[in-house]
C-alpha cells in the first residue's frame, strides 16, 4: 500500500527513446524529476516531458489505471506507468535509476508508444469478440445469476493495456498465438450465460494450434496483469470447460498431454518426463506407448532430447525410471487431489467472487 | 479524399452509440478519435447508469428528480424523452452484452445513487463505464464493415460550405502526421467536455474541450458554460474520482468532529443529496476549519460502515484506488476526499435530436448540452445522457444523410491553412513560455476563481488573467519538431481549445447574478427565478464572445424549492 507521507525527493528516470524519423538506434535518456515516493512513473514521465522535453512521447489519459494507455516496461517488468509508484519501481531499480521501456512483442512506433493494432487488438477480433445472443432474446433482460456475472466480471475488468502480451513467453516464440489478453477476452463470452456459442467458441480455440492449448503456464501474464484479470487463469478455465464440460478433443492433443501430466503427478508426485509423451497420445494404458503419433513426436523431439542429456539436464536413468519423493510427500499431493476433485462443483479462484481474499 | 454520410467526432459512448445507430440506419458511417475507442474518458464512469427498469418505479419519476437535481434549469422536454427511453435502451446495452450484476431473481440489480427518489442505478460493480465502452467496442468490431474507423486521428477544425452548413473536418493522423480532409453529410461531435481546464480534475488528461471549441469557432452557441459540477469525493492530492456508488452503498461524511454534516444540509437525504449540495457542505466544513488531513483540506469518507464482502464486491475498483494512490484501505479506515472538478453540464447547444443551430452539425454527450442536466447533473445520468442522445443523433443524422447530395466544400484550403498552423507552431522560436507552464496556471486559475464558490471580483480576474493566457499561449513553444506521433504540437493546440472554453465558463458565470446547481455565486446568494431562469449562450462573433438568452422549457413541474 502507497505511504503518502513522505516529502518529494529526487528520482531519476532513464527512458528508452526512439525517434523513427531520425534514422538513429533507439537510445537511452535520464531527466532527475522531484515527486513524493508515492507518485506514480507517469507522474515523473510527465515532469519530465513539461519541464525538460515535450517531445517525449507516451501514450497516457485517465493517470489511475483504467483507460490502459501506459502500458510499458519499468525496469524490465511490464507495468501501468500510472499504477507505478516511484519508491516501489525504486526498489527494482539497478544503481538507483528506474528504467522505462516501451513494452516488448508489439513494434515500436517511438518512445513508449508501441503498435497495439498489429498484435493485440488483431488477435482481440480473433476470438469473436462479441456476444452471440441465446435465443429468444427476452423482452427485457435475459435472467441470470448474480455469481455467473459477477464471475464474468473478472475478465471484463480488463482494460487491453497490453502488459499481459508484453512479456508473453509463448507469444515471444510463437508470435501468432492468440495471446493472454485475447483468451480472457474469449472468457468473458465462453463465461456468459447469454452467449449461444459456448461450444463452437471452444471448439475454435482448442482445434487452433495457436489457441487455448499453445499457452505453456508461465504465470508472466498473472504476475503482468494490474487489473487482477488473471489471463492465464481464464485461459485454464477455458481448457477445463471444454474438455471437462464439453468433451472436446482436440487434434493439438492439448487435453490428453494435460490428462497425462495430471495423472503422472499423482500417481507419482512428481513429474515422469518419459512417460509423458506416451500418455499423451495413448492415454494412460500400457499399450500407450506404441501409438504412432506417440513415435513420430518422439522422432521429431529427438534432437532437444540429445542436447538436454548433453547439457545435463535430463540423466538417462533419471528419464526413464519415475522420480521418487518420500511416501508422506505423495499422500499431501494426493490429498490435495481428493480434496479438489471431491468438491461437487469445480472451484475456479476468481477475486470478485470471493470476494475476502484476506481476513 | 475520405466521404461519409455521417462522420463522428470522438469513440467514447455517445460516439459509438452514434455510430451504430447510423450504420444501423444504412448510412456510410466513419468515427474518428484522437484515441484508440477504448482510451476515451466514458471508461472512467464508475458508479452506474440511471432508469426506471423496476417495476414499482416510473420513468416520471426518474425524470422529475433529474429537474430537481438540474435546480430546474434542465428542458423538461429532452428529460422526458431521455428518462422515458432509458428503461429500453438499458435492456438493449443488456442484449449486447453487458454484464449487469443481478438480484437474487437473476434480474438486473439496481443501486442508490445521489438525488434519485429511490434505487434505479443498474452497475457492473464500479466499472460500468469501462463494461459499456468495452462492449459497444465488441460491437463496432463485430460491424467493422459498416463503420470505418479513424483510430489516433486529431481533429483540428471543422470544414464549412458555401451555404455555412458544416461539410467535414480536417484531421491528422497522429501516428504519420499526415494531414488530411474528410467530407461528410453530417458531423456529430462526441468528443467530451473540457475538465482539463482545472488542476486538478477527475477528468482524463485527454479531456480538452476539443468539440466545445472546434463548433464555437464555426458559430454554433454554447449554453450554460458556467455549470460546472464538482464532484464531493475526489482524492486530495490528484483529484481520482472515488465513485458516488460508495455512498449509494451507504457510507458516511465526516468532519473533523467525526460529525455526519450532511444533516444540516440535507437531513432527508443526507450523503445521497445531488452534487452541488454535498459538494458545497463539504466546502463550508473544509472553510469554517472543520475540514481533515493536512491542512485541513479534506472531509472523511468512511466507507467502513459498508459490509467488507460487499465492498470487495460491488466496489473493487475504489478499494484498489485507495490502496494504490492515498495508502489506504477504505474497508478499514475512512479516506481522505474533497470536491473537485468532474464534469460540465453545458456545452454545444442541441436540440433532443442532438441537431445544433448549424445544419449538418450534431453534438452529444459531454460535449452537448441538450440541456437534461442543467444547473447540476444527477450521478448515473452521464452514461444515460451520452446513450440516448448519442442515438438520436445518429439517426437522425443518418436520415438527413438519406435525402441530400454529399456537399460539395473546397477542403483543400482549409487543408493548407490548418497544416500551415501546425508548421507554425512548430517553427515557434523558445522565447515565449511552454504549453505546460500556461495549461498549469489556467487548471489553478480556474479551480481558484471558477470553483464551487464564485464572486464578480474573482471570476473578473479569472477573465482578465485567461485573457493575457490566451495572448502567451499564441506564443507558446514546443520541443517536438517530428510528424510521428507528435503529441507536443496536439497539446498546444488543446491549449488553445481549453482556453475558449475557460473563456465561455468564467463569462457565464459573471453574467448569471443567481445561486442555481453547480453556480453559486457569493454575491448573489439566492436563486432568482423571475430574472434567470433561463440559459445563456455564448455565440463567437466578430467582436468575440457574444451572450444572448434563451427560455428553459417547462412541461409539467413549475420550479419549487429545492430541498434533500
Amino acid at each position: 500500500m502507497a505511504d503518502t507521507h513522505k516529502p518529494p525527493q529526487d528520482f531519476t528516470i532513464r527512458m528508452r527513446r526512439y525517434d523513427p524519423e531520425s534514422g538513429e538506434a533507439p537510445y537511452w535518456e535520464d531527466h532527475t524529476v522531484e515527486l513524493a515516493p508515492h507518485r506514480s512513473v507517469l507522474e515523473a514521465i510527465l515532469q519530465a516531458r513539461d519541464r525538460f522535453d515535450g517531445s517525449i512521447a507516451i501514450r497516457c489519459s485517465c493517470r489511475q489505471a483504467i483507460c490502459g494507455s501506459c502500458g510499458v516496461r519499468v525496469n524490465g517488468e511490464p507495468a501501468l506507468a500510472c499504477h507505478t509508484h516511484l519508491d516501489a519501481a525504486l526498489q527494482g531499480a539497478k544503481d538507483g535509476v528506474i528504467e522505462v521501456e516501451p513494452m516488448g512483442n508489439m513494434p515500436v512506433i517511438k518512445d513508449l508508444i508501441v503498435d497495439m493494432d498489429a498484435v493485440h487488438w488483431k488477435k482481440v477480433q480473433r476470438v469473436t469478440p462479441w456476444l452471440i445472443n441465446k435465443q429468444p432474446v427476452p423482452e427485457r433482460e435475459y435472467l441470470v445469476s448474480h455469481d455467473a456475472m459477477v464471475d464474468v466480471t473478472q475478465s471484463m475488468a480488463c482494460i487491453q493495456c497490453g502488459a499481459c502480451v508484453s512479456d508473453c513467453l509463448a507469444m515471444e516464440v510463437d508470435p501468432g498465438f492468440i495471446g493472454p489478453a485475447a483468451l480472457a477476452k474469449a472468457y468473458r463470452f465462453v463465461g456468459d450465460p447469454r452467449d449461444d456459442q459456448q461450444f463452437e467458441r471452444l471448439n475454435d480455440l482448442a482445434q487452433d494450434p495457436q489457441g487455448i492449448f499453445d499457452c505453456t503456464h508461465c504465470f508472466k501474464c498473472v504476475e503482468a496483469c494490474p487489473k487482477d484479470v488473471n489471463p492465464m487463469g481464464q485461459i485454464m478455465r477455458l481448457r477445463r470447460i471444454a474438455t471437462n464440460d464439453h468433451h472436446i478433443v482436440d487434434q493439438n492433443n492439448g487435453e490428453r498431454h494435460e490428462a497425462a501430466f495430471t495423472g503422472l503427478i499423482k500417481d507419482n508426485g512428481l513429474l515422469w518426463e518419459a512417460e509423458l509423451l506416451p500418455r499423451s497420445y495413448g492415454g494412460a494404458s500400457w499399450f500407450g506407448k506404441f501409438h504412432p503419433a506417440a513415435g513420430k513426436e518422439l522422432l521429431s523431439s529427438l534432437p532437444s532430447i540429445i542436447r538436454a542429456l548433453i547439457r545435463g539436464k535430463v540423466t538417462p536413468m533419471g528419464a526413464l525410471k519415475p522420480h521418487k519423493i518420500a511416501k508422506s510427500d505423495l499422500q499431501s499431493v494426493q490429498s490435495i487431489y481428493r480434496e479438489i476433485e471431491g468438491r461437487p462443483e469445480r472451484y475456479e479462484l476468481n477475486l470478485y467472487v470471493s470476494g475476502e481474499d484476506e481476513p | 479524399m475520405p466521404a461519409h454520410d455521417v462522420l463522428i467526432i470522438g469513440a467514447g459512448l455517445a460516439g459509438q452509440r452514434a455510430a451504430l445507430a447510423a450504420a444501423r440506419e444504412g448510412a456510410s458511417v466513419a468515427i474518428m478519435s484522437k484515441v484508440h475507442p477504448v482510451r476515451s474518458h466514458s471508461v472512467a464512469a464508475a458508479g452506474g447508469i440511471n432508469a426506471a427498469i423496476s417495476i414499482d418505479d416510473d420513468w416520471r419519476s426518474h425524470a422529475y428528480d433529474t429537474v430537481k437535481g438540474s435546480d430546474f434549469l434542465g428542458d423538461q422536454d429532452a428529460i422526458e424523452i431521455m428518462c422515458s427511453e432509458a428503461p429500453a435502451e438499458v435492456m438493449h446495452l443488456e442484449h449486447i452484452g453487458v454484464t449487469f450484476h443481478r438480484n437474487e431473481h437473476g434480474e438486473m440489480d439496481l443501486r442508490a445513487f445521489g438525488g434519485a427518489s429511490m434505487k434505479r442505478t443498474a452497475y457492473v460493480a464500479d466499472i460500468t463505464g469501462q463494461a459499456l465502452l468495452h462492449v459497444l467496442y465488441e460491437q463496432l468490431l463485430k460491424h467493422h464493415e459498416t463503420v470505418d474507423r479513424y483510430e489516433e486521428w486529431f481533429t483540428t477544425s471543422l470544414l464549412e460550405d458555401e451555404q455555412g452548413r458544416c461539410a467535414g473536418v480536417v484531421a491528422r493522423d497522429v501516428r504519420s502526421g499526415r494531414m488530411e480532409a474528410f467530407t461528410a453529410k453530417n458531423v456529430i461531435l462526441a468528443c467530451g467536455g473540457a475538465g482539463q481546464a482545472y488542476k486538478p480534475t477527475t477528468n482524463g488528461l485527454i479531456v480538452t474541450g476539443d468539440g466545445i471549441a472546434m463548433a464555437y469557432r464555426l458559430g454554433a452557441p454554447l449554453m450554460d458554460m458556467e455549470m460546472v459540477q464538482y464532484h464531493p469525493t475526489c482524492l486530495v492530492e490528484t483529484g481520482i474520482l472515488i465513485t458516488e456508488g460508495a455512498r449509494g452503498e451507504g457510507a458516511h461524511l465526516l468532519n473533523s468532529e467525526g460529525e455526519r454534516f450532511m444533516e444540516k444540509a440535507a437531513p432527508n437525504k443526507m450523503e445521497l443529496a445531488s452534487r452541488d449540495v454535498v459538494s458545497r457542505a463539504e466546502q463550508i466544513e473544509i472553510d469554517e476549519g472543520r475540514g481533515v488531513g493536512p491542512g485541513g483540506t479534506g472531509i472523511y469518507l468512511d466507507v467502513t460502515v459498508v459490509p467488507r464482502k460487499r465492498t470487495l464486491e460491488a466496489l473493487r475498483e475504489i478499494v484498489n484506488l485507495g490502496k494504490d494512490f492515498a495508502g489506504v484501505d477504505i474497508t478499514r479506515e475512512p479516506i481522505t476526499i474533497r470536491p473537485g472538478q468532474h464534469y460540465i453540464m453545458g456545452g454545444v447547444k442541441t436540440d433532443v435530436d442532438g441537431r445544433t443551430p448549424i445544419e449538418g452539425l450534431y453534438a452529444a454527450g459531454e460535449v452537448a448540452c441538450v440541456s437534461v442536466h442543467g444547473g447540476n447533473r444527477l450521478g448515473a445520468n452521464s452514461l444515460l445522457d451520452t446513450l440516448i442522445f448519442g442515438r438520436r443523433a445518429g439517426e437522425h443524422a443518418a436520415a438527413r444523410a438519406a435525402s441530400i447530395p454529399m456537399p460539395s466544400v473546397d477542403a483543400n484550403a482549409a487543408l493548407r491553412r490548418d497544416a500551415a498552423m501546425i508548421d507554425a507552431i512548430i517553427a515557434r522560436p523558445h522565447d515565449g513560455r511552454r504549453v505546460s507552464e500556461i495549461k498549469n496556471e489556467l487548471g489553478e486559475l480556474m479551480n481558484r476563481y471558477a470553483a464551487v464558490f464564485r464572486d464578480e471580483a474573482g471570476l473578473q480576474t479569472a477573465l482578465e488573467t485567461i485573457a493575457r493566457l490566451k495572448e502567451e499561449s499564441e506564443h507558446a513553444w514546443i520541443d517536438d519538431r517530428g510528424t510521428v506521433f507528435n503529441q507536443d504540437v496536439l497539446g498546444a493546440l488543446e491549449l488553445g481549445y481549453m482556453i475558449d472554453c475557460a473563456e465561455t465558463t468564467v463569462i457565464g458565470a459573471l453574467e448569471r447574478k443567481e445561486s442555481r446547481g453547480a453556480q453559486f455565486r457569493t454575491d448573489y446568494p439566492e436563486r432568482d427565478d423571475d430574472q434567470w431562469l433561463r440559459h445563456i449562450d455564448i455565440t463567437l462573433g466578430d467582436q468575440g464572445p457574444h451572450v444572448s438568452f434563451s427560455p428553459v422549457t417547462i412541461t409539467q413541474w413549475q420550479p419549487e424549492e429545492r430541498k434533500y
